[in-house]
């Protein structure tokens, strides 16, 4: 009786009527966050580490110009001369072939899955570009291995890599080009078919300019992508460490085959050279992701 | 045809912009034909045609590729098969030297491969889920975005960057780790005693590490979505009924994003199964057959692949390998449409 008096004199305070959070619960909250906290710390750890490490080793190759514009042609092994020019250029060549391949197939392609969803291949495509996404890089490369240099008969050369690449750029560019276009609002297409243009017309003056930015952007990723990929390059042509101007013919380097070519030179020079090409090889990686960003901006549609 | 029917299906679609569709595209066009002022329909009929037919083209080669692929490589695997002495998923031994007399099985390619993969999920799945869950739920917005860009950032470097890196630098690194699971706890078969020797590095412990790291931006990033995508109306319930913001996210977020989060270890699963240079320039060399110990060496499919790309110059030897690659390709298949069937057809991996 004495207890009750005073509850119903003052009015109750919350922490009367709604139980405190147990300490257990508390603590188990606290340890949740800190939990999450070192998971992402954990994971830039890594990351942190690996791109310091490769700047700090690679900055005495980059920053010499012979590095840029010389190739290793009559560089003996052990020298701390020469440069990467040979293998910029193979990846460079490597990844055009390819872009010039698979853009055309991949826009085509994802015009038809956002324009022309009632056709009977709509369906087969999509699940294909998801199949082709999940193909590692290898068994494109003894594909094209087994169909260009087995059945055809071709030599090893940079076209093959470059057609192993088209397997690799096609689901990427395919998949961002249909993301893109679904993006352009039906108002458009309407607008446009209301003014009497035929829907050719109206795809490729008002439905792609539209949707542009988001592809050249998604182009330039792919393009990053598949210029760090290996496997393509370690099964379909050689390595050389002179240039070579025929793509159809012979050797031709590239950063990812010099880097596995040079992990086997024993002496201080061969260090030199992996850091530097795969400084080299991020450098580009980079910005060809900065050109991604930069398009994206130019080319993005005006609207005042 | 192909104009009426468009434009009847694309005003179909949007029923709310209503209006009588099918009466007024056709009656547009008879004007266009009969006032002569705007271009000939049958030609720009034509040409719509021919547009439609080169898109449906460019799909069809793709299907068409994919379904090569499979052609190729079960072709020119068969004659080799033909020839095996071994029986191609029991064995360990590869022996393709002589093409007369070849003995070749997947078994220790496929004990490397899935123990390796595994062991980089094992490690991966919960720490992406937890840097999901932080990016979501506890980093400021503004700094969430730039922090995803910067996980994000660990996709972006090539694989053979990754593989020398853990040849050169995390391996050695973690050998005093992998030497002290070896020493007390080798009673465990996955940390007994391997073929290759823990010094150095090029074990399948190092290798799975750099795996991981290399998967951990595909987990994140789609459960991070799905995370993101929680309804709010749950989250604020669990609140209202007390729930501290653990509480609230094992309850609401985590079963909200299961489906993601397995779709997205699946695709990553995909990736780690497939990957080949990294794997390549870590792993040592075994002497014998895999004791299936994270302190052994040894070839994983794609490695095996790459690593006998010297052996390509006859017929047979090289069918050996297309149909190693043709088990990679059915594994990573399989494993891709279980992605795709958790997670409802959305991957985008």
């Amino acid at each position: 009786m004495s207890q009750a008096t005073p509850d119903l004199a003052k009015p109750a305070k919350p922490a009367d009527t709604f139980l405190p959070i147990s300490g257990s619960r508390k603590v188990k909250d606290k340890a949740a966050t800190v939990v999450f906290t070192v998971c992402f710390v954990l994971a830039v750890v890594p990351l942190v580490a690996l791109l310091f490490k490769v700047v700090v080793s690679g900055v005495p190759a980059v920053l010499n110009l012979d590095w840029w514009a010389n190739s290793f042609n009559l560089v003996s092994p052990s020298s701390m001369a020469g440069g990467v020019g040979h293998a910029i250029y193979g990846s460079l060549v490597q990844a055009l072939i390819a872009a010039v391949i698979s853009i055309p197939l991949g826009v085509a392609a994802g015009i038809m899955l956002v324009e022309y969803p009632d056709s009977k291949i709509a369906k087969p495509t999509t699940f294909m570009v998801d199949v082709l996404a999940g193909v590692p890089s290898v068994v494109a490369a003894i594909f094209i291995f087994g169909i260009w240099i087995s059945v055809l008969q071709f030599n090893l050369s940079a076209f093959a890599v470059a057609l192993a690449l088209v397997l690799l750029m096609l689901p990427l560019i395919v998949r961002s080009t249909e993301e893109m276009l679904k993006l352009v609002p039906d108002e458009l297409r309407e607008a446009s078919y209301a003014l009497g243009v035929p829907k050719w017309k109206t795809v490729v003056s008002v439905v792609v300019p539209t949707a542009l930015s988001g592809m050249v952007s998604g182009i330039f990723l792919a393009l990053a992508r598949v210029m760090g990929e290996t496997a393509p390059v370690l099964i379909l042509v050689g390595y050389t460490a002179r240039y070579n101007y025929d793509v159809f013919e012979g050797n031709m380097a590239s950063l990812p085959l010099l880097i596995y070519n040079q992990l086997s030179n024993p002496n201080e020079a061969g260090q030199y050279r992996i850091w530097g090409a795969a400084l080299t090889l991020i450098i580009i990686i980079g910005l060809a992701n900065v050109l991604a960003t930069f398009a994206a901006k130019a080319l993005a549609p005006k609207t005042k | 045809m192909t104009i009426h029917e468009s434009v009847d299906r694309d005003a179909g679609k949007n029923s709310s912009s209503g209006g009588p569709a099918d009466g007024t595209a056709p009656a547009s066009d008879a004007d266009a034909g009969g006032g002569g002022g705007l271009r000939d329909a049958g030609a720009s009929q034509r040409i719509d045609a021919i547009f439609r037919g080169l898109t449906v083209f460019a799909g069809a080669v793709i299907v068409a590729l994919i379904a090569l692929i499979g052609i190729v490589l079960v072709m020119q695997a068969t004659p080799s098969l033909m020839q095996n002495n071994v029986n191609f998923f029991t064995s360990s031994v590869w022996n393709t030297t002589d093409p007369e007399n070849m003995s070749f099985g997947i078994l220790d390619l496929l004990k490397v491969t899935v123990l390796s993969s595994i062991f980089a999920l094992v490690l991966a799945v919960p720490v992406s889920i937890g840097i999901a869950t932080f990016l979501v739920q506890y980093a400021p917005p503004r700094l969430s975005r730039t922090l995803s860009a910067l996980i994000d950032l660990l996709a972006a470097v090539p694989s053979i960057i990754y593989g020398m890196w853990g040849l050169l630098v995390l391996g050695p690194w973690m050998v005093p780790f992998a030497t002290w699971l070896n020493e007390n706890l080798n009673w465990f078969f996955l940390f007994g005693d391997g073929n290759v020797t823990i010094a150095g590095g090029g074990t399948i412990f190092t290798a799975g590490v750099v795996l991981a790291i290399m998967i951990l931006p595909i987990i994140t990033s789609m459960s991070r979505e799905t995370i993101r995508q929680t309804p709010s109306l749950h989250q604020e319930a669990a609140l209202a009924l007390g729930a501290t913001k653990w509480e609230k996210i094992r309850m609401t977020c985590f079963p909200y994003a299961k489906s993601g989060m397995i779709a997205g270890s699946m695709l990553a699963l995909g990736r780690a199964l497939g990957e080949t240079v990294a794997v390549l320039i870590i792993l040592r060399a075994a002497s014998a057959p895999s004791t299936l110990s994270l302190f052994d060496g040894g070839f994983t499919f794609a490695s095996k692949i790459a690593s006998g790309s010297a052996e390509f110059n006859h017929p047979l030897p090289t069918g050996a390998y297309i149909a190693a690659g043709l088990v990679l390709f059915i594994l990573t298949f399989i494993v891709n449409l279980i992605a795709r069937s958790v997670s409802g057809g959305k991957v985008n991996g």
